[in-house]
């Protein structure tokens, strides 16, 4: 067993069993904290696909930043009515057989995955082409992404803005 | 591990954010439930990256990350407009656009 196996076999139960936390759990701000572990989880699964960049903007922007945006959410909220938020969940049984046969649905395609698809073989670091791509070709694109990111963040404002 | 092992992973993240998409009464564990099916189709994207050697998977993922935190910030934001307005975050109470 190689280190990469073995390490795809660990954090694969991580990130398995904090989801399956995020969505059962009934006390929101755990859930919360579960998500931030499926979400370091799935930074450690770009580790383990040679992407280290994907780790790091994995960690600081998800894990991070969305983080302390869903904290701020709920302790907003509950500062508004003053109690706790506990959530309860409705239509388990409904819920578990679509996403069951989501499930199927997607693994009737993974069947025809070719088993032995080798990996591409690694071309040095793939951060510096990476960072090409972003201001070469994608450069227009990238400007769009901050233009979206500076509107969807004055929207928010706006939204959350305090009465006058 | 082989592409498919990968993609059964991110195949059941994306089943389980379903599941609670479908099952969570409030507004928030909905949202948490939408990002956990981002963070699967991220897994895909940089999968199928890694196993064909195209870089265009990684800066497609660097997209979809930046997009879902203005979505995050967004949702959250109508959350709170939500809970000032009807002082409550369960979806199911949330008919005003009801006909």
């Amino acid at each position: 067993m190689t280190l990469e196996t073995a390490g795809f076999w660990v954090v694969a139960v991580v990130l398995l069993a904090s989801s399956l936390a995020v969505v059962l759990t009934p006390n929101l701000f755990h859930a919360v904290l579960y998500l931030a572990a499926a979400l370091v989880a799935t930074g450690v699964v770009f580790l383990l696909l040679d992407s280290p960049f994907l780790f790091a903007v994995q960690l600081l922007l998800y894990a991070v930043g969305v983080m302390a945006i869903v904290v701020f959410a709920i302790m907003l909220t509950e500062r508004l009515v003053g109690e706790r938020i506990t959530q309860t969940s409705r239509h388990l049984v409904n819920g578990g057989v679509v996403a069951a046969g989501v499930f199927i649905g997607i693994a009737g395609f993974l069947i025809r995955v070719p088993r032995s698809l080798p990996r591409a073989p690694l071309v040095g670091d793939a951060t510096p082409a990476l960072g090409r791509a972003l201001v070469g070709p994608f450069a227009l694109t990238l400007e769009l992404l901050g233009v979206l990111l500076v509107v969807a963040l004055l929207g928010a404002l706006y939204f959350a803005r305090a009465d006058e | 591990m082989s592409l498919t092992a990968y993609l059964t992973l991110a195949a059941l993240v994306f089943a389980i954010g379903l599941f609670g998409v479908l099952t969570r009464r409030n507004a928030i564990g909905i949202l948490l439930g939408i990002e956990l099916m981002f963070n699967a189709v991220n897994i895909n994207l940089v999968a199928f990256a890694r196993f064909h050697g195209d870089l265009l998977g990684l800066v497609f993922t660097l997209f979809t990350i930046a997009i879902t935190v203005a979505e995050v910030a967004v949702g959250l934001a109508i959350v709170i407009v939500i809970f000032r307005v009807r002082r409550t975050v369960e979806a199911d109470r949330l008919d005003l656009l009801r006909g």
